[in-house]
């Protein structure tokens, strides 16, 4: 472990907002704010990014999680109307569920970073996280891995659009009543 | 060394901001300018000459009107909405190059705030997280009317995004960069008037179109349609909150326009900039160019405006038709037409 004194204090200030933010998160009681708080957590781990020196990767966070992603589900949140009143009780199963599959989350993270060489989290070669780097060692080196998750977005994309949309059956009554999809 | 690097961008900073909100409060003006020009009125013209201090009156009004906040509102929420609208319009303009390099005191100075490597997926990135301004705005008013104005605003910008990050991508596939410098420069050729809208005709349309709806600009203010939604997201504001929102649209069509002029009509590059005598005269070349920049972006605006006063508002499906079924595919075209086009003609 190195020194406190030695960790660059901009590192400090972010991961204490981060962290401070990921506790909202969960702790807070109206699921709007807590998406609010992720967004900012979001934020906070696209400036590590930059710290790294990952350009590319810190605002693709922001385009995917912050962009996307949490639009939507504020989106959700806002035409359910949930507030603390009509929030259900979760009962303990949950929580003992939750709390177990985060800790095996952290075990992983915490395996894959003592097995991650020291020179990697020390000196940040420049220009690794950087567009061009990136996309050479995409289409070089791990091609056939992002070939095969592009399939996977693209089946994702064709189910989702099947779960979308109404079967055989409700599509008649839909043209009877003449209701149209927006 | 470090130090002055520092100052230099600070100052241009304040220059900047300084001079775009400057610009988005006299685009009020220039609204209702061409507004009456288009109708054949006079417009303001009660407040100094030509009515050219209407602007600082407006402000003053905005600022001294008495402040509501709803009782049933989300208090924090609600008065970070316009913030949040303020804050993302304003840090757009950060990777926008204004003009080529001035020459100050011996120095280099690079009228752009940073050069980043991935410039067009900052101001993507700024414009996709610019819908939580409305988004939470009009959900905190806790007014069914304002939460409509939120929820079509943020499907609409969801919807526009797609067809406009597919229609920056032919230009990305052209360029092989994402940094808005390089795309810039490597339209400098013919003379200064290799400008990427010759190549792109269909992708600028898409891009110009899109631009419009993330702007919610006319046809496409469904948001603030006031005809079904009252004033939509911004419903319950007064005082300097709704100036914040009105602001901030303003501020985004002046962004916009400058991305526009960037991207597709040669940024900074003028007719004959590669003449002998501007070579030694970098200051001048500076200048010009800025100056030229100003030009296409005045021109972009006073498009915004002249379509707002001509077309009427589209129905909500009408718009989502367009955006899901006209748009996405035609931008696909677009792409697939850029990669034959860079694999028979070179680049």
């Amino acid at each position: 472990m190195p020194e406190l004194s030695k960790i660059p204090w901009p590192f400090l200030i972010l991961s204490f907002i981060s962290i401070l933010c990921a506790l909202y998160v969960v702790t807070s009681n109206s699921p709007i704010r807590s998406v609010l708080a992720l967004i900012l957590t979001f934020f906070s781990i696209s400036a590590h990014y930059v710290m790294l020196n990952a350009q590319f990767l810190a605002i693709v966070n922001l385009i995917v999680y912050a962009g996307a992603i949490m639009v939507l589900f504020l989106f959700v949140l806002m035409l359910l109307n949930l507030n603390k009143e009509t929030e259900p009780l979760k009962s303990n199963k949950w929580l003992i569920g939750a709390a177990v599959s985060a800790g095996l989350l952290l075990l992983v993270f915490t395996a894959s970073i003592q097995t991650s060489s020291e020179h990697i989290m020390r000196h940040p070669e420049a220009g690794t996280g950087l567009v061009k780097s990136l996309g050479k060692v995409l289409f070089t080196d791990y091609l056939v891995p992002f070939e095969l998750s592009g399939i996977l977005f693209l089946a994702a994309m064709v189910g989702a659009v099947m779960l979308g949309k109404r079967d055989a059956a409700n599509e008649s009554d839909t043209e009877i009543t003449g209701r149209e999809e927006v | 060394m470090e130090l002055s690097l520092l100052f230099e961008k600070s100052v241009l900073i304040l220059i900047l901001t300084a001079i775009t909100l400057g610009i988005a409060t006299y685009l009020t003006y220039g609204e209702r300018k061409v507004a009456a020009f288009l109708q054949d009125r006079l417009g303001p013209n009660r407040a100094g000459i030509y009515g050219i201090f209407q602007p600082l009156a407006d402000a003053g009004k905005m600022f001294f009107k008495e402040e509501l906040i709803p009782r049933n509102a989300e208090k924090w929420l609600f008065i970070m909405g316009p913030g949040l609208a303020m804050v993302t319009a304003c840090i757009t303009s950060a990777v926008i190059p204004w003009g080529t390099d001035l020459v100050l005191f011996g120095r280099n100075i690079s009228l752009q705030v940073a050069d980043v490597d991935i410039g067009i997926l900052y101001i993507m990135g700024i414009v996709s997280v610019g819908v939580y301004g409305i988004m939470i705005g009009g959900w905190a008013s806790n007014n069914k009317y304002s939460l409509y104005g939120a929820i079509r605003a943020s499907s609409q910008m969801i919807s526009y995004e797609l067809s406009m990050g597919l229609a920056l991508i032919a230009i990305i596939m052209m360029s092989g960069s994402l940094s808005l410098r390089e795309i810039v420069d490597q339209q400098s050729g013919w003379h200064g008037m290799k400008w990427n809208i010759l190549f792109q005709p269909l992708g600028f349309i898409l891009f110009f179109t899109c631009a419009l709806a993330e702007t919610n600009r006319a046809p496409f203010d469904l948001p603030e349609c006031e005809t079904e939604l009252i004033g939509g997201y911004h419903t319950e504001y007064s005082s300097m909150k709704l100036g914040f929102y009105l602001f901030a649209e303003y501020i985004n069509m002046f962004v916009s326009s400058a991305v526009m002029s960037i991207v597709y009509l040669g940024g900074y590059n003028f007719p004959f900039m590669d003449a002998a005598w501007f070579s030694t005269h970098p200051n001048w070349l500076g200048a010009i160019s800025v100056a030229v920049m100003f030009a296409k972006v005045s021109f972009f605006i006073f498009l915004f405006m002249w379509i707002r006063w001509t077309l009427p508002r589209f129905r909500y499906d009408q718009l989502m038709h367009l955006g899901w079924k006209s748009l996405i595919p035609l931008a696909l075209i677009n792409m697939l037409l850029t990669g034959l086009g860079m694999l028979l003609w070179g680049k």
